[in-house]
């Protein structure tokens, strides 16, 4: 399966040069920019890591950049996501979110179905990958690389 | 409106028999509205050979404290302080015969936190009388004062985000159809179909409730065993608008626990429930973590008509403090009603905290919000992926785009529908955010992600040329000119 997740996950992943583009639209909007990663794609996996603090006081995309790769360096198997954050009156919350990678294989998610009364079932959603223990899924290394 | 003079010079007020409005208070050209006042712009059209001073006086009389004759009871209360005060009364410009009429009404006349009765008050009584041809609602202003005794949305646009964790874009839905006559079995298929083509969300139609060819419950469980199924095959968060209305309140909460039991994000009403009906589900949402979806089903009936009824921007007011999650607020370019001026003051009434005056968009007051989370439009009827440069400009980010045809009627199947309008919505999101002019360039944009998306290709093929381009009924008159 393909991970539906952030704003862009129906087009083709996005290029580095796009990701700047992307970043640089935040930051003219005075978006702070977050990197965050993790290996649990379950939909209500609110709080993914956090690669450092929120990147304050950016001008020019580079300085995100340089994190995203980082991340991607230490974390060449997980899903890593750009935020960037509107501390606006009456927003201050995530104004926009997008995937920057994500893991070669992507096995999905499990349904589980218990039938309880009334021919009402209760569903739960089980990634396939936290089958295993954080930190030993999408690859071999057990911080994830290969 | 006779009888107002006794042998040619002005009755004292308290004199028994009929009086005009005016004489009675009801207009005072030197009343300053304070802050906490509730401010109603009313379009009048009085009868032939009626003064529009007066006209506009006894609709704010009519509004409030008097009635027809002088009643002595009246001295027994601080009877100024309870009379709605005509301040002001302006032609309409290029509409002879039409007067803007304002109208200030002390918070005090008002139960806190009631839109029943607030609504009772100024769309009362007055809607009938005989002395005006027609009568409209144009615009409120709520104050600060009163704002404040409403709970408002019962999750709003922000936390309705973080709850669904899907920012940076508009939403996607699709209403099922045919809207009447699947079996839950097939009614959930679209539902599958739709959501895990890539929609947000799929919706019941105003008029699916409970009827003969499929029961509620059958509807709930299928269609939420739908949305189950294509939240596991996307990894995102869905939601079906399980409508919950019914004859009765107590059949209504009895559908909203169980959409909530079987895990729903939302459920829906209609807006024929009645805005008492209406409070108490917001309530129920807000304490259940469910969003809460309104269908405006009927509103055009008093909202259309540029004469006569209420305006739809004051409806907005009125359910923002009800406390809905979302509105059904028009798409400009669909096959709905929907000036872009007038469409465009509707959403501001909605998103904004502060919208000030602004004739142009229909908007005759400075509304403040006081923080009160904001609603989220919702944009249904005729609109198709091709058009999805042009929503995105005209509605921005905060609203929900529902392709209900655009979706279900496309060649190669439900979820391609879908596919294709959310890879049109992304592309569109990511040329904006590159700062492209989308206007201009969307067309192309669309075009260029249809090279490596054949669901959108046929999409266009299908729709590109479909529009509906009629004059809008409800467009602003804009700025008050002379003074009468």
């Amino acid at each position: 399966m393909y991970l539906r997740h952030g704003a862009f996950s129906y087009l083709p992943e996005l290029t580095d040069d796009e990701i700047a583009a992307q970043i640089r639209y935040a930051l003219a909007n005075d978006w702070p920019i977050s990197v965050e990663y993790t290996d649990d794609p379950h939909p209500r996996n609110v709080y993914w890591d956090l690669w450092g603090l929120p990147l304050f006081d950016l001008d020019e995309p580079d300085g995100a950049m340089h994190e995203i790769d980082e991340c991607r360096k230490a974390f060449p198997n997980h899903y890593v996501r750009v935020l960037a954050y509107d501390a606006g009156l009456g927003r201050q919350t995530t104004a926009l979110s997008f995937i920057v990678q994500r893991p070669a294989e992507e096995p999905g998610f499990r349904l589980d179905r218990t039938e309880t009364s009334g021919r009402t079932q209760r569903y739960a959603l089980r990634p396939y990958a936290t089958e295993s223990p954080a930190g030993a899924r999408y690859g071999s290394g057990a911080d994830g690389s290969p | 409106m006779s009888d107002d003079t006794k042998n040619g010079a002005e009755p004292d007020r308290w004199d028994p028999g009929v009086h005009s409005y005016a004489s009675m208070g009801y207009y005072n050209a030197d009343y300053e509205p304070k802050d906490t006042d509730v401010l109603a712009m009313f379009r009048i059209t009085p009868q032939d050979g009626v003064d529009p001073i007066e006209a506009a006086a006894a609709v704010a009389g009519e509004s409030s404290t008097a009635t027809w004759t002088v009643v002595w009871t009246d001295r027994l209360t601080a009877n100024e302080h309870y009379q709605a005060k005509c301040y002001q009364v302006d032609d309409v410009p290029g509409r002879p015969g039409e007067y803007f009429a304002y109208v200030a009404y002390d918070v005090d006349l008002f139960e806190e936190g009631s839109i029943a009765n607030l609504t009772s008050s100024i769309i009362g009584n007055v809607f009938g009388f005989k002395p005006l041809k027609a009568l409209r609602l144009e615009d409120m202003r709520i104050p600060v004062a009163y704002v404040k005794t409403f709970q408002g949305p019962a999750h709003g646009i922000v936390m309705e985000r973080e709850m669904l964790n899907k920012y940076g874009r508009p939403l996607l839905g699709a209403t099922v159809k045919p809207k009447l006559g699947l079996s839950a079995r097939n009614y959930g298929r679209v539902v599958y179909e739709a959501c895990r083509g890539g929609l947000d969300f799929t919706k019941d139609d105003e008029n699916i409730n409970s009827q003969p060819f499929m029961r509620w419950r059958d509807r709930y469980l299928y269609s939420m065993e739908g949305v189950n199924k294509a939240v596991a095959d996307t990894g995102e968060l869905k939601g079906h608008y399980l409508n919950i209305t019914a004859a009765t309140v107590e059949e209504m909460y009895e559908r909203a626990e169980f959409a909530k039991e079987l895990g729903s994000v939302v459920v829906m009403i209609d807006l024929t429930i009645g805005f008492s009906a209406m409070q108490s589900l917001a309530y129920w949402a807000r304490r259940n973590s469910v969003l809460l979806h309104l269908h405006r089903a009927g509103h055009s009936t008093y909202t259309r008509q540029k004469s006569h009824g209420v305006s739809f921007r004051v409806l907005a007011k009125w359910c923002r403090l009800i406390g809905v999650d979302h509105i059904h607020a028009g798409t400009v370019i669909g096959k709905l009603e929907g000036d872009p001026a007038t469409t465009k003051g509707f959403y501001d009434i909605l998103r904004e905290d502060h919208i000030p005056t602004n004739p142009g968009n229909g908007i005759f007051f400075d509304q403040d919000w006081a923080s009160m989370p904001g609603v989220m439009p919702v944009a249904s009827g005729g609109i198709h992926a091709a058009q999805m440069h042009q929503l995105l400009d005209l509605l921005g980010e905060d609203v929900i785009l529902q392709f209900g045809g655009g979706t279900i009627g496309h060649p190669m199947g439900i979820a391609a529908g879908a596919e294709a309008n959310r890879v049109a919505l992304e592309v569109v999101v990511k040329a904006r955010n590159e700062g492209r002019n989308l206007l201009k360039e969307g067309p192309d944009i669309l075009r260029k992600a249809a090279e490596s998306c054949r669901p959108l290709q046929v999409a266009i093929d299908t729709w590109g040329d479909i529009t509906y381009d009629y004059t809008s009924t409800d467009a602003p008159d804009t700025a008050p000119t002379a003074s009468v």
